[in-house]
């Protein structure tokens, strides 16, 4: 099955919203990229940089009761999935007001209040904790959806396979999207990684697509027939979403590695692919908007990732006599 | 002697041991360029069919290197961050501890599965368990926990030579962790304890990357008149029972100072040995000195509350003997 790559119509203030939402991660990562390179944030930061369609095109047409979870490229996910842009940097700072006390960082950003299970820290979790909580939703029978983001590189946990097999034939409302990014950490794909990630749903009988991860439009279709297909009661569908990591598996990784995995030539071309200029120049063109809506729109998220570094910079620490205290059972 | 880092004495180690024994192969995700550094350099010495990278596949790898090790290899498993041998657990846990046991002794499994643990990098809960307890309790594997680069190249020799299975965690990546080895080829007994200070007031059983706090703990109450017998276990599993004992049995006092959560810690095993074997020689309770039962937090303070430090270890010692900082020894 491939998309049918034919242009759904959005209307000018949808089109502008994926452009904000999009920019807002990509703003927020850098930020975020630019922090941790300088020693100021205690853990280790991986970035979404690149895949930001991916995130964007699927989340925006979940429901607050729609689950999602994902990987340790967590941040883009729980933005697009209308996590607060400020309780994300408060965590990955380290905060008391973070979105998770300071207990999780970067690797855990969570709210289940708008049905984001989480980041984590573990490739290929994300993939059995959705098709439980899409299991939920079946008994519930309220039409949500769960959506599992992972990489490439956790397409090889077997865990994929058991939760195709499962979902499949409980017909459960599941996405598994996997966002192939071209790299398993410092392990280019063809090194780790044999035939498609998209052809393992085959054998099981799931529905299945490859697309452009980074064309917002096509990833949004996808979407919408794989959420049709699973709240219609008709099953999980794997999506293997090609895009490209443009920062390092995690940042400062330059500062440790004995050597190179991918030449500056590769990124340098595969940043042409670039999502969000990509869709600027498509609403340009279209006349959908103009650069100085575009301009706005990138001056009102550098405002509000700035206003999210003041509120995690004036945050206290979290007290450690408070720790776990109520969150830790046994 | 030359000072060096734990990660270099390791990759040392597994290059001279690879370039002695033709039947040691290594694997495991990106131990090609190698995150850690540990196993750097490998693969062009010894060749890319002896030194594989992974794809992120935990379940098969450690079932793998139970298969590899019953037809004839000696393989070194690595499994990066100990909380992923979790995710490859039931090779672990359910073959290769047991294999052996049940088969009556058919095959034994040269298997080493190495993997950095512990806390104090913010690396926030998945990534920061100290879970050697939850190893020792297995039975069928042994657990070895290097202090210092001189214990990781004699541990990890020791390891590789070993006919069974060992669970070879390294404290390595949080600072400080470099340290003389000597030269040639070192080797340490596995289940034979190091002495690391000595005294008579009071044993201290520091385990792992605790070694490093107890023992400046441990120069900090002799300048005090207090005299802290230290031991390294080294291994938990076998574990120098007598080593511990004879010194409990000198001091009458026992500290065990250990990076588990409390609850069913080594410690604890320390500590019920000793209530055990030589309760008669005992003037005090025995103390642990562990992480409250908790998980690792991400932010910073939080973590280092948790983390036994020369300061907690000390103020356990001063209070065991009634001797607060800071009153005339
Ligand atoms: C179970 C487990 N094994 C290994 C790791 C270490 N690790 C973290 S991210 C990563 C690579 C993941 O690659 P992919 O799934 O493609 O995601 P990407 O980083 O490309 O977004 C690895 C090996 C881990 N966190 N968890
Ligand atoms: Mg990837």
């Amino acid at each position: 099955m491939t998309s049918s790559g034919a242009d759904t119509n959005f209307s000018n203030e949808q089109m502008l919203g994926f452009y904000r939402d999009m920019l807002r991660i990509r703003r927020v990562e850098e930020q975020l990229g630019k922090d941790s390179l300088a020693g100021n944030l205690p853990g280790a930061v991986h970035l979404y940089i690149g895949q930001e369609a991916v995130g964007v095109g699927i989340c925006s047409q979940l429901r607050d009761d729609d689950w999602i979870a994902s990987n340790h490229r967590g941040h883009g996910h729980f933005l697009a999935k209308g996590g607060d842009t400020k309780l994300l940097v408060a965590e990955v700072y380290g905060r008391k007001t973070g979105i998770c006390r300071g207990h999780g960082g970067s690797m855990h950003v969570a709210d289940f209040s708008k049905g984001i299970i989480g980041a984590n820290g573990i490739v290929g979790a994300g993939i059995s904790i959705t098709t439980g909580a899409a299991w939920a939703a079946q008994l519930d029978g309220n039409g949500a959806v769960g959506v599992a983001f992972f990489g490439d590189g956790a397409a090889n946990q077997g865990v994929l396979c058991e939760a195709l097999n499962v979902s499949t034939l409980w017909k459960l409302p599941v996405i598994f999207v996997c966002e192939n990014n071209g790299f398993s950490e410092f392990s280019p794909y063809s090194t780790v990684t044999s035939g498609s990630i998209a052809d393992r749903a085959k054998p099981y009988g799931a529905a299945h697509e490859t697309i452009d991860g980074n064309d917002l439009i096509e990833v949004w279709q996808c979407a919408a027939r794989a959420i049709r297909r699973a709240r219609d009661g008709k099953g999980p569908t794997l999506i293997e979403a090609r895009t490209y990591r443009h920062s390092g598996h995690v940042v400062g990784e330059h500062t440790f590695l004995s050597g190179t995995y991918r030449s500056e030539e590769e990124v340098e071309q595969k940043k042409a692919g670039d999502p969000i200029p990509a869709f600027a120049k498509r609403i340009l063109e279209a006349g959908q908007a103009s650069q100085a809506d575009l301009d706005r729109i990138d001056a009102e998220i550098t405002a509000e990732v700035a206003e999210a570094v003041a509120f995690a910079e004036e945050s206290p620490y979290p007290d450690p006599a408070d720790q776990g205290a109520g969150y830790m059972f046994a | 002697m030359a000072k060096k880092r734990m990660i270099q004495a390791i990759n040392e180690t597994l290059d001279s041991e690879m370039a002695k024994d033709p039947k040691i192969v290594l694997f495991g995700e990106d131990v090609e360029i190698s995150l850690f550094g540990d196993t750097v350099g490998l693969k062009d010495k010894h060749g890319a069919h002896r030194v594989r990278n992974m794809p992120i596949s935990e379940t098969v790898m450690s079932g793998m290197a139970v298969g590899a090790a019953a037809a004839g290899y000696k393989v070194v498993c690595h499994m990066m961050f100990g909380n992923f041998m979790y995710t490859g657990f039931d090779s672990i846990a359910n073959q290769a501890s047991k294999l052996r046991y049940m088969t009556a002794g058919q095959i034994s499994l040269p298997i080493v599965y190495m993997s950095v643990f512990g806390g104090g990098r913010s690396a926030a809960a998945q990534h920061s368990d100290a879970m050697h307890p939850m190893f020792m309790n297995l039975g069928g594997i042994k657990v070895a926990l290097p202090a210092t680069p001189a214990d990781a190249a004699g541990l990890l020799r020791a390891s590789i030579h070993d006919p069974n299975p060992v669970v070879f965690l390294q404290a390595a990546g949080r600072g400080g962790e470099s340290g003389e080895v000597p030269d040639g080829e070192v080797i340490f007994e596995l289940g034979k304890a190091a002495t690391v200070h000595d005294g008579d007031d009071v044993t201290m059983v520091a385990i792992g990357a605790m070694v490093r706090p107890a023992l400046r703990a441990a120069k900090r109450l002799a300048e005090d008149g207090i005299g802290v017998d230290l031991i390294d276990p080294r291994t938990m599993v076998p574990l120098d029972t007598e080593a511990i004992l004879s010194s409990v049995r000198r001091t009458g006092r026992l500290v065990v100072v250990d990076e588990a959560r409390d609850l069913c810690s080594a410690a604890s095993h320390v500590a019920a040995v000793c209530a055990d074997q030589c309760f008669e020689a005992l003037k005090a309770p025995i103390k642990r000195v562990t992480v409250p039962d908790l998980a690792m937090p991400y932010s910073p303070p939080l973590e280092k509350a948790l983390l036994p430090n020369e300061g907690s270890i000390s103020a356990t010692v001063r209070d065991l003997l009634g001797k607060p900082a800071g009153v005339e020894a």
